[in-house]
């Protein structure tokens, strides 16, 4: 299998702060703030940007979002395309980016996702399988079916209501050293977290991510583009992707993911084991994730994710910092941003500019995306300069 | 705690040309899932062709009813808010006696657990019948 290593490289990175509310701002505008942050982080000019990859906006600009997106922002590139992969978006972005740069497709894409939370959003009008088959059953949104897959790990494996809140009070501890995060100032202890309302059992309040506005942004260019520009690149070392199910009645698996052959891939082809990864930049939407991803990342055995957390120290001076700007389960998910948050935490980790939270001397680092019912998934092995 | 889960006023299924002979017979308290008459696999959720050989060979048979829980959750904040007079009430997945697993809701008995063999418990639901479970009594 081809390789994309060493081909292309993140050169510019943006964010904006989440909130939990937003007021007369459009997805548009908000997308625009944070491209903006992205492109002058990485020195280049809006006309530079000849690539662009952005996510699907449901219920606001149904069809030509690319084009849509392009316009407002000035650009007219000559590779524009839709990533639709849920919270593995932003990862799905980056190596689709490094494979159009490797093809010659352009020479620097700009990957967005941006959204607003303004008052009383639409009801969905869905009318897929899911909206015919489990709606009326009473299944309705992500919480149950992350809960059906944790009450299945905990049945199989016997772990425990603490060994997935460990997993939240991480988070939480890691979001006190990010003043950006939306849980800055409010760490969270085991007791918290386990006296936390029960929103669908065995899931408590506090292991479920808390929604917020945001953005952010990723600006990818060819190898030897990279080494024009002022900002330190990060390289795309590997990635690899997969899709298995839609709905959570048709997972192969309940309790091992896509993500698996997705990262094996991705170290696979950056020719590193999980071992040598400095930061583990781990999709969480749920606490139930980032165990599944633990173990199908091969740290420990199946079932075995309570006694690595209990064995690790997660912190950015910890033996295996695990999402160091407090996951999204600490910093917020800004909807199809929140995949992308892991990203460039990723970036800023393996520049040295994680102002506060630096890990020390990092070379590698792992980011996941996972989307829908763990069902989409793309890795990215990323490496310093 | 019973709940009158006939009088809400509930999301319907999305009803397709396909899907319609699945909905007519939970209408009479009947479970009927797709067969490939190529492959021979059951298929659920009902398709216009068979995700395993893409044969659109698929006919019509009805299942045993029986079928094994393979996970569950106690829904203490529906997801929609029509359901929130029925909470906390239990989701499952249904492994189907004939390999497919369906999702559906599990009339509560004292002790549930991942395992449990079920049985088709036809139930209203707003107005509709729809194919729901409970632990098999025998
Ligand atoms: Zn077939």
């Amino acid at each position: 299998m081809r390789s994309l290593r060493r081909k292309a490289a993140i050169a510019g990175i943006g964010e904006l702060k989440p909130q939990r509310r937003t007021s007369g701002r459009t997805t548009l505008d908000m997308i625009a703030e944070v491209s903006r942050l992205a492109v002058m982080d990485a020195g280049l000019e809006p006309g530079a940007i000849d690539g662009l990859l952005v996510g699907p906006q449901v219920g606001e600009t149904p069809q030509h979002v690319p084009a849509t997106v392009a316009e407002y922002l000035g650009l007219k590139p000559t590779m524009a395309n839709v990533v639709d992969l849920g919270g593995a978006s932003g990862a799905g972005m980056v190596w689709r980016a490094a494979a159009a740069v490797a093809a010659g497709m352009c020479e620097a894409v700009l990957c967005v996702l941006a959204n607003t939370r303004e008052d009383v959003p639409a009801r969905s009008t869905n009318r897929n399988p899911i909206r015919e088959f489990d709606v009326p059953f009473g299944a309705s949104g992500a919480n149950v079916s992350y809960a059906l897959l944790m009450q299945a790990h905990m049945a199989i494996y016997g772990s425990t209501a603490e060994d997935f809140a460990r997993i939240a009070v991480w988070a939480r501890a890691n979001a006190q050293v990010n003043p950006d995060a939306i849980f800055h100032g409010r760490p969270a202890t085991l007791d918290d977290v386990l006296a936390s309302p029960m929103i669908a059992s065995p899931l408590h309040l506090l292991e479920i991510v808390m929604p917020v506005a945001g953005g952010d942004a990723l600006v990818i260019v060819s190898a030897d583009r990279a080494k024009s520009l002022r900002g330190q690149p990060v390289y795309v070392l590997g990635g690899g992707e997969k899709v298995t199910h839609r709905a959570v009645s048709q997972a192969p698996s309940l309790t091992s993911g896509p993500l698996k052959p997705a990262m094996a891939r991705a170290l696979d082809q950056a020719g590193l084991p999980a071992a040598e990864m400095d930061l583990l930049s781990l999709y969480d939407c749920y606490t139930i994730m980032v165990a599944t991803t633990i173990e199908d990342l091969g740290l420990c055995a199946p079932g075995q994710f309570g006694q690595w957390v209990r064995d690790h120290d997660l912190g950015f001076t910890g033996d295996r910092p695990v999402n160091t700007h407090g996951g999204q389960l600490g910093f917020g998910q800004p909807d199809l941003a929140g995949g992308m948050t892991h990203i460039v935490e990723a970036v800023r980790q393996l520049r040295g500019s994680a102002h506060g939270r630096q890990i020390r001397n990092p070379r590698y680092a792992l980011a996941t995306g996972n989307g829908a019912t763990m069902s989409e998934a793309t890795a990215l092995v990323l490496g310093a300069a | 705690m019973t709940i009158d889960l006939d009088g809400l006023a509930l999301p319907g299924p999305t009803i397709t040309a396909v899907t319609a002979p699945f909905w007519q017979a939970a209408a009479l308290g009947k479970l009927i899932i797709q067969r490939c008459g190529d492959c021979r696999s059951y298929v659920f959720y009902p398709r216009a062709l068979c995700p395993r050989c893409w044969s659109s060979r698929l006919g019509w048979v009805e299942a045993s009813g029986r079928g094994t829980l393979k996970s569950y959750s106690r829904i203490h904040k529906p997801g929609h808010p029509a359901w929130e007079p029925a909470a906390p009430y239990i989701v499952g997945l249904v492994e189907l006696e004939e390999s497919p697993t369906m999702l559906s809701f599990i009339h509560a008995a004292e002790n549930i657990a991942i395992g449990d063999c079920l049985e088709l418990s036809p139930t209203r639901f707003g107005g509709r019948t729809l194919p729901a479970f409970r632990k098999t009594t025998d």
